[in-house]
């Protein structure tokens, strides 16, 4: 039983980790990213529907990815370009993902509700996971080592010593939420053809939301918040395992009511845990020189 | 002027317009390489426009730029430092979490396989530390660091970069006096290495102290250039102010009155923390109606938790045990708020974060703190009319320029921000004045209006307790002058009764 909780958290947890380290990469350069949910969510649609088209989940997932980056291109031309306001534009581009999805779910295949069923041979087996982790490694390696980690970490913390170092800011800022495109809709694909067998209306179900929360509690940093992930993806597990099950009396507690289990951990685990976490100085300020 | 060398800096004609404001009209510069030179000017002069257009920041709509005699054309700080020109800016360019390391190497990172070559950036800063005798920790976070080493940084970024020519905008506007002392003697070892620096200032004594040549900017043009060992602080000020300008003003005896209009009893505040010091231990001190008792001392060093303490007696975090009265009042336990409406007005120490509201129309800057004020409301309702000819009145009797009252307060100059505070704290009839670093970057002028209003406050009967770190400033209008030194009031001084290099010795502890 523990066995089985703990392979499930860390196959629940995957799609978390890629979303959350998209969000770090945008939110360190300094752009908030509560769009992430509707990246995830293009991302899975686009990935089922790659994946029903071309009988291959890496080209598929390729297809979820191609969708984030297109969402986070929209997102990045209102938020960089145009400097609005991050959260009002992100929310819209979650109301578009959420909007668009099972409209062109429609025009396809003729239903709202889902895709339909990938084949299981078609689908990821563990890829996702293992990828997961590597990226984390990856991340705080460049993070850590590379110029360009750097410049990233100055786009959200200095926007204007970096400018004065001759680093384009916006330059930085844009590659940043394109990455966040790319992993984000990584994380969607790998919920439509790794842990489900189709892509279905929603199916994200805040999971971005989730990523950022986790985000939040890693300190923005990519080890610890891949270990938060964790955290959430065990509530989800413990979630899905505790559905149906009996645990006193004759009744089995009402799935509604195990379903919430991982937004209340993540209400406390951001309203008690969290003051301490300091945000990159710049988050959510567009930048302008001069 | 000498034209027998070639200036490291030379600006030929340079004009630029912001909006409907021509910022720089004409500007001619020369400087000599191997020098310092100061660059003066009251605030909205242009001189920071000409220094942004010299380091690449801003482009200038006609004239042209000349480095060592080679005609410049830059579009970006990055084109200006290539050729050897870099600058200090007032608000530090460093970025609080991360290393002083990483924060100087930051977009000049020397590369080995696509990685960052921390040991070979490492290894030629230690280097230049050495030659020009700026030790640094490399690998604390910014924030650790204190605002003397943090500009150290600065000078290192652009030593590291290779520039020949250093812009200092306002270096010492956030140093206390000994590490200005530790900047110009840094300053000085720079020039005799040969580097040529540009030091922009407000600050008279410095570029007397400092500099080998300065030019006086007034109005968007140049009203004066001149050799600083030819020149006096008083034609300086008329340069700059375009009218001859009082630098000390005389201040009468004062006749206080046995009234007291601040008694402080026993004042403490324990530090955070077990075993740590306390920022304010048994602070007692008495200032009577009609006299301006002045507290010297270098910052940080309990100024500021004194006037919090003064302010909000009842918040623990501002003070744990003493007493506080105002005009015979024991105020200890009472809100702000209502030991204002005694007659206390205050200039805050930070006129942006505690004085104005920088985004709304200066018309509502005025009424902080007055909006209960009958005159302005009634019901709860503002009454618009009664306020805004008050406001109006108020700007043309402090000279608060331009006296637009829409304009967002954050646009005004530095020394008008502070113009339109004093008038709104005049606005009480203050018996209690508390005037906490008054004139901090304010122009000269300025300085001489806001010095002028302290003492008529005084002369009309008002209790004045004036915490600044100028001592010229503590000088020139304390009656009596007070030390403080880690949270305590070391000595206590009558007017004239001590000397300026006594006063320093007790203000660092001795």
């Amino acid at each position: 039983m523990m066995m089985q909780i703990f392979a499930s958290t860390l196959r629940v947890s995957t799609p978390l980790i890629f979303a959350a380290l998209g969000g770090m990469f945008s939110e360190r350069a300094g752009v908030v990213n509560i769009a992430l949910e509707g990246i995830m969510l293009i991302g899975a649609f686009g990935a089922a529907v790659g994946t029903l088209v071309t009988h291959s989940p890496w080209l598929g997932a390729g297809c979820g990815i191609g969708a984030g980056v297109m969402l986070a291109a929209i997102y990045g031309l209102f938020v960089i370009r145009l400097r609005a306001n991050q959260i009002v534009a992100g929310m819209a581009i979650n109301m578009l993902a959420m909007g668009l999805t099972p409209f062109l779910c429609k025009t396809l295949y003729d239903v709202t509700g889902s895709t339909p069923a990938v084949p299981i041979s078609e689908r990821f087996q563990s890829a996702p996971l293992y990828l997961s982790w590597g990226l984390v490694l990856v991340c705080w390696f460049w993070m850590k080592y590379t110029p360009a980690g750097l410049w990233v970490s100055f786009a959200g913390e200095h926007p204007e010593a970096l400018d004065a170092a001759g680093v384009r800011v916006n330059r930085v800022r844009w590659a940043a939420v394109l990455l966040s495109g790319v992993l984000a809709g990584m994380g969607g694909a790998s919920l439509s053809i790794f842990l489900s067998s189709s892509f279905s209306r929603n199916m994200t179900a805040g999971r971005g939301f989730i990523a950022l929360a986790a985000l939040i509690f890693g300190k923005w940093k990519p080890v610890p918040t891949a270990i938060a992930c964790l955290l959430f993806g065990f509530t989800e597990a413990v979630q899905i395992r505790l559905q149906g099950v009996i645990l006193w009396g004759t009744e089995p507690i009402p799935v509604q009511f195990i379903q919430i289990l991982p937004y209340i951990v993540t209400v406390l685990v951001l309203a008690g845990f969290v003051g301490h976490s300091r945000a990159p100085k710049a988050l959510g300020e567009p930048f302008r020189r001069g | 002027m000498a034209e027998g060398f070639t200036a490291a800096v030379e600006l030929r004609e340079l004009s630029r317009r912001c909006g409907n404001v021509a910022a720089n009209a004409g500007i001619n510069l020369r400087v000599e390489p191997g020098t310092i030179h100061g660059v003066i000017g009251e605030n909205g002069a242009g001189k920071s426009t000409a220094m942004k257009i010299l380091y690449g920041v801003m482009q200038p709509d006609s004239g042209d730029i000349f480095i060592d005699g080679k005609k410049c054309v830059w579009t970006s700080p990055t084109d200006a430092i290539a050729m050897g020109v870099g600058m200090v800016h007032q608000h530090f360019m460093l970025a609080g979490p991360y290393s002083a390391l990483d924060n100087i190497l930051l977009g000049a990172e020397p590369r080995r396989w696509g990685m960052i070559d921390r040991k070979r950036a490492r290894a030629r800063l230690e280097a230049l530390a050495s030659q020009y005798g700026l030790p640094v920790d490399w690998d604390r976070p910014i924030e650790e660091l204190p605002v003397g080493i943090q500009q150290r940084i600065e000078i290192l970024k652009l030593l590291y970069r290779e520039a020949r020519i250093l812009i200092l905008d306002e270096p010492t506007a956030v140093l206390t006096p000994q590490e200005t002392n530790d900047l110009f003697c840094n300053l000085k070892k720079l020039r005799s290495e040969g580097k040529t620096i540009l030091l922009i200032t407000h600050k008279l004594r410095e570029v007397m102290a400092f500099t080998d040549r300065v030019t006086v900017f007034r109005a968007g043009k140049v009203t004066g250039e001149v050799q600083t060992a030819q020149t006096t602080p008083q034609e300086l000020a008329s340069l700059m102010v375009g009218r001859k300008v009082v630098l000390n003003i005389n201040v009468s005896p004062a006749s206080p009155r046995p009234e007291p209009a601040i008694e402080i009893a026993g004042l403490s505040l324990a530090g955070e923390g077990a075993g740590s010091r306390h920022s304010l231990s048994n602070v007692s001190l008495r200032v009577n109606r009609g006299e301006i008792v002045g507290i010297a001392g270098v910052e940080g060093n309990g100024q500021s938790e004194l006037l919090q303490a003064m302010l909000h007696p009842r918040d623990a975090r501002c003070r744990t045990s003493g007493t506080v009265q105002f005009l015979n009042e024991d105020v200890t336990a009472w809100e702000a708020l209502k030991i204002r409406d005694l007659g206390v007005a205050v200039i805050p120490q930070d006129r942006q974060h505690e004085g104005l509201l920088l985004e709304r129309p200066v018309s509502e800057s005025f009424l902080l703190g007055l909006q209960r004020n009958p005159a302005f409301s009634r019901w709860g309702l503002l009454n618009s009319g009664n306020w805004q000819a008050a406001a109006t009145r108020a700007m043309k009797e402090y000279d608060v320029r331009p006296g637009d009252l829409t304009m967002p307060a954050g646009r005004l100059s530095g020394g008008n921000q502070q113009k339109l505070i004093v008038a709104r704290e005049f606005q009480r009839q203050p018996r209690v004045l508390i005037a906490a670093q008054p004139t901090r970057g304010v122009d000269v002028g300025a300085i001489e209006f806001i010095h002028e209003r302290i003492v008529r406050a005084r002369d009309e009967g008002a209790g004045v307790l004036l915490v600044s770190f100028e001592l010229d400033e503590i000088l020139a209008l304390s009656d009596r002058i007070l030390v403080m030194y880690e949270g305590r009031i070391v000595a206590e001084f009558n007017r004239g009764g001590v000397s300026e290099r006594e006063l320093g010795l007790k203000m660092a502890g001795s």
